[in-house]
């Protein structure tokens, strides 16, 4: 074991000045297929250990396996989105160690011909004056795998296996469809180099999502993330040696990931050391990596074609029927839908942020403004969301229902105030915007008898207020309309009360 | 010839499904016959691991009921059978004659053991095997050798030795097998009864505890032609939980043992393998399988040589294959969901790699740990393209070399295995010996192609029987059962009865 915990980091901006960073990116998508990648058993997140299994993805004696045309869909599709050819003939292999999570001690997977290969994707980086650049990042490849089981080790310090007492496995992983995307190396970001990670990592979660072929949440483990880096004498043009930090569960740990193994590295070659090339541990905690088992040419999969499953051949015609399916990038889709909003830089990253880009185009194409959709979604709805601690999706109302609010406030029936009412009762289910103001009685008063009553009560309380506007102080009849307001629980169109006191003050 | 033994065992399955048709016997009866048989003989044979009464009269019981009422489930509804232990079956042990398997009750049936269920064909039990099927002889199950029924004191060919001693000392009439190199016709050959083994693809594998799956086929074992056309009818066809499975219907195969049963081979032309028969041949058998083709040219078939160049090479890429597939379909023995676990000795809490360790140490047999070392290393980087590799492309030769023959001839013949029976021992100690066994065989395998084996009559020298094989091109089983049940018809003339009923009655042998 080294004693990596003990470690000085360089600086990053030394590191910079000596060495160029490779970065590499492995990310494992697990699909949202109804079935396992090789039976069919539900492939669903959670449930009782154990059972959500058959003797197939069980690996019971005599058990075979069949491919889930769904998932081959699902992987032609991510493929075709990050620009690769779609392989016209390719097998799945065993991948062969011992490890009691996995079933049959082999995991069936795609070794020399993956159903997607040689893509790119490009990535929006900010920059620091506040322009976007794109940086290119190469696909491998994207290939078909199972999942394995989970192992739970039960008593010692660090949940590992060493030094527990024993160990459960839960095989309702075991099967779920994986497709695992693999960068080629990633050079020439320098001092982007960790935030070229992270973004792509993003960007690749957001292309996913809206491709709909995985939930893609790095928090449940859909989406898990291995970073590859080295280091090379700057300007060389060899790669050095690398690790690989495993399951790096946020964006933000994926840039942390990438400087902190970037200091390490650099570390280690200034002592004139050489790197171990072996696989390490994230800590989410403290942010730092830890060393894993080491990764020698000792490990040696022994690869062969799997024997109980026929080749996988899409046709041409498939997969441009496939092609036609997918979505626009939601990067290029983002800078389109900013344009047409009229929305800054800053609107638009708090709108990504709060996840309302998709609630607000649905909101605008039911005919809100852009304006007045981003101001629901985000000043009350993000907020509402945020409490309950649900994503805004999920939150109670629908676009359609915004629409209908923000239609009832521009006929004047109800004011913001009484819209957030409204929204009380979308959410508790009371029926439409329209049937929830009627029951609830929130429609503004806008007649003239019972507002000027109320105006007149408003001038004679506050005579000084009332002296000064008809000295030509407009600005003061805010005082009056609040008291009016009040008055009338603030069911009262604001701007016909302002009038009507500017009219008796006249 | 023997007289006929009580229960009417010494019938063909057709006469015993004939028999339940007409009403002069039960289900019940024949299997019950079936069960005194073996436990009359199987403590000299051997070749049973496991033997299920209840299940097998309460499937029979059900056949009868089902009977009374006038259904039928299929042709051979209520005529029981054997199953060789490699097969899962669900609430029955299957343990593929290894120690590591020994208690595991799968909670699933095969395929194949699903469709003989269902067409009501009690289970009489699982047989005896070389362990996980490495073998030819039997002597390589965790659980003792199987005698052969000719001279217990020989072996029954393997790995399936257990299904073939089963029929041939009529405790059962019909089995069920597997052939991955020769496992059903081998045997068939050296203890005087019919195995087939189908187009790859023909019959499905699920269930069917892999040796190698590239190679592997279950096929049927019997005592007749025709028998082996009707299970193999019974049991084939496609199977959506088994990808390899071919999708189009492998049928006509009773048909075309009846058909073939008339002796006439006229229009038929058969191709015998100059590199499959010769020197280092057992005279005997040579002669039996020349007599064999004398007798199918006076029946009217046009006999040739043909020459198959690289089937010399056979053999060398199936123990390359064979043990790269076993390697890993094995590693699953690992004693963390079931079967046998050992704990090492000395070692107080021990790793999960420990326990594996200890586990495969004692649950594995010598002749399977020669092959997981052999296909590890096959499969090693640095070695693959050398030895997995070029086995593969070898196998592509293999496979045009039958391509090319099936444009000159209809089938191609062969002694089926190079000896008869040898003696239990004899080769336990000289593996490569051993492997020569499955030299005729291998071929089939191979390729995916079908072949049959049908007794020839029996050696001069030791009265032991032979076998004579017949393959045919994939997806034309049709073919083999036409010829082989032409051979046997002529054969029978020549030997005034089958073969069968010159093998010792076994009454009385129980050891």
């Amino acid at each position: 074991m080294s004693t990596d915990t003990d470690v000085t980091l360089v600086p990053f901006d030394d590191v910079l000045a000596a060495y160029d960073p490779a970065l590499g990116l492995e990310v494992h998508v697990e699909l949202n297929t109804n079935t396992k990648m090789f039976c069919g058993c539900p492939a669903v997140f959670g449930g009782d250990p154990n059972t959500q299994v058959c003797p197939t993805c069980l690996g019971l004696p005599g058990a075979m396996p069949v491919v889930n045309g769904k998932a081959v869909e699902s992987a032609i599709r991510i493929g075709l989105a990050l620009n690769c050819e779609i392989a016209e003939w390719c097998r799945f292999a065993r991948k062969n160690y011992f490890y009691p999570d996995m079933p049959k001690n082999f995991q069936t997977s795609q070794y020399d011909e993956p159903i997607a290969f040689d893509g790119w994707m490009d990535v929006s980086i900010p920059g620091d004056d506040g322009e976007v650049e794109t940086f290119r990042v190469e696909i491998e490849r994207a290939h078909m795998e199972e999942d394995t089981g989970k192992s739970l080790h039960v008593g010692g310090a660090t949940g590992r296996i060493h030094g527990a007492d024993y160990s459960l496995v839960d095989y309702n992983r075991a099967g779920i469809p994986l497709i695992e995307i693999v960068t080629k190396p990633i050079v020439g970001a320098g001092e982007k180099a960790p935030l070229v990670a992270r973004e792509y990592v993003k960007q690749l979660r957001d292309l996913i999502v809206a491709l709909g072929v995985s939930e893609a949440r790095m928090d449940q483990g859909n989406l898990r993330a291995d970073v590859n880096l080295s280091l090379a004498p700057r300007g060389s043009d060899v790669l050095g040696t690398r690790t690989e930090t495993k399951n790096v569960n946020s964006f933000r740990s994926v840039e942390r990931a990438v400087r902190y193994e970037m200091g390490r590295h650099a570390a280690v070659l200034n002592a004139g050391d050489s790197i171990l090339q072996e696989t390490r541990h994230w800590h989410e905690d403290t942010g730092i990596t830890t060393s894993g088992r080491e990764k020698s040419d000792a490990e040696d999969y022994r690869y062969f074609p799997e024997p109980d499953l026929v080749p996988v051949a899409p046709s041409r015609e498939w997969v441009e029927e496939l092609r036609a399916t997918l979505p626009e990038n939601p990067t290029q889709k983002r800078a389109r839908l900013q344009a047409e909003w009229g929305y800054t830089d800053l609107e638009m990253r708090d709108v990504v942020a709060a996840g309302a880009v998709e609630p607000i185009e649905a909101t605008v194409a039911a005919g809100t403004t852009p304006q007045a959709a981003r101001k629901w979604w985000l000043a009350e709805l993000a907020r509402r969301a945020n409490d309950a601690g649900v994503e805004l999706t999920e939150v109670g109302v629908t676009p359609q229902q915004v629409a209908d609010v923000q239609a009832l406030v521009e006929a004047g029936t109800i004011n913001d105030k009484l819209a957030r009412q409204v929204f009380d009762g979308l959410i508790a289910g009371e029926g439409t915007a329209a049937e929830i103001v009627e029951a609830r009685g929130l429609a503004v008063v806008s007649d003239d008898g019972a507002l000027g009553a109320a105006v007149d009560a408003a001038i004679e309380a506050n005579p000084d207020v009332a002296a000064k506007i008809r000295d030509g102080k407009h600005a003061a009849a805010g005082a009056l309309i609040g008291a009016v307001m009040k008055e009338m629980r603030g069911q009262a169109d604001a701007a016909r009360v302002r009038e009507l006191i500017l009219e008796k003050l006249a | 010839m023997s007289a006929p033994s009580t229960g009417g065992i010494r019938r063909t399955a057709a006469e015993m499904a004939a028999a339940l048709a007409d009403g002069s016997t039960t289900s019940v009866e024949l299997t019950q016959a079936h069960l005194d048989r073996i436990a009359e003989v199987d403590g000299a044979v051997h070749a049973f691991l496991h033997v299920d009464p209840e299940g097998a009269l309460a499937a029979a019981a059900r056949s009868d009921e089902r009977r009374a009422e006038g259904a039928t489930a299929s042709a051979l509804d209520g005529v029981p059978i054997a199953v060789k232990d490699v097969l899962a079956t669900e609430g029955l042990p299957t343990t593929c004659g290894s120690r590591i398997l020994e208690g595991w009750i799968p909670p699933y049936d095969a395929t194949v053991v699903a469709r003989i269920k269902a067409a009501g064909l009690p289970i009489l039990g699982k047989t005896n095997m070389d362990e996980f099927a490495m073998g030819s002889s039997t002597e390589h199950s965790a659980y003792g050798p199987t005698h052969n029924p000719w001279d217990l004191d020989r072996i029954p060919g393997g790995s399936g030795g257990g299904s073939a001693a089963a029929v041939a000392a009529f405790e059962a009439p019909l089995a069920l097998g597997t052939d991955t190199g020769g496992s059903i016709r081998q045997p068939g050959a050296v203890t005087g009864t019919v195995g087939v083994k189908p187009t790859y693809g023909a019959v499905s594998r699920y269930g069917l505890v892999a040796l190698a799956n590239s190679l592997d086929q279950v096929g049927p074992v019997t005592r007749t032609v025709l028998d082996a056309a009707l299970l193999q009818e019974l049991v084939g066809g496609h199977d959506p939980r088994d990808s390899t499975s071919v999708d189009q219907p492998v049928g006509g195969l009773v048909e075309a043992a009846r058909r073939g049963a008339d002796g006439d081979m006229s229009g038929v032309r058969v191709g015998v393998i100059t590199e499959l028969a010769g020197d280092g041949w057992q005279p005997g058998v040579m002669a039996r399988f020349r007599e064999s083709l004398d007798l199918l040219v006076d029946a009217g078939a046009e006999v040739v040589e043909v020459s198959c160049p690289h089937f010399v090479h056979a053999l060398a890429a199936y123990y390359l294959i064979l043990p790269a597939e076993a390697s890993s379909n094995l590693a699953k023995f690992d004693a963390m969901r079931y079967g046998l676990r050992v704990l090492p000795e000395g070692i107080d809490s021990p790793s999960a790699e420990e326990v594996m360790r200890a586990t495969r140490d004692a649950g594995f047999g010598d002749e399977v740990k020669r092959r997981i070392i052999l296909g590890t290393y096959a499969l090693s980087s640095g070695y693959y393209d050398a030895y997995y590799g070029q086995a593969g492309k070898v196998r592509t030769l293999i496979a045009r070399d039958f391509d090319a023959a099936f444009e000159d001839v209809d089938v191609l013949a062969s002694p089926t295995a190079p000896t008869t029976a040898f003696r239990l021992g004899e080769k336990l100690d000289d593996p490569l010996a051993m492997y020569l066994n499955d030299l005729a065989t291998i071929p089939a395998n191979l390729a995916g192609v079908p072949g049959i084996s049908v007794p020839s009559g029996l050696a001069d020298e030791d009265q032991l029987p032979a076998g004579f094989q017949i393959l045919a091109p994939a997806l034309a089983d049709e073919r083999c059962y036409r010829v082989g049940a032409a051979l046997e018809t002529l054969l029978e003339k020549k030997w005034g009865g089958p073969i069968l009923d010159r093998a010792p009655g076994l009454e009385g042998a129980a050891r």
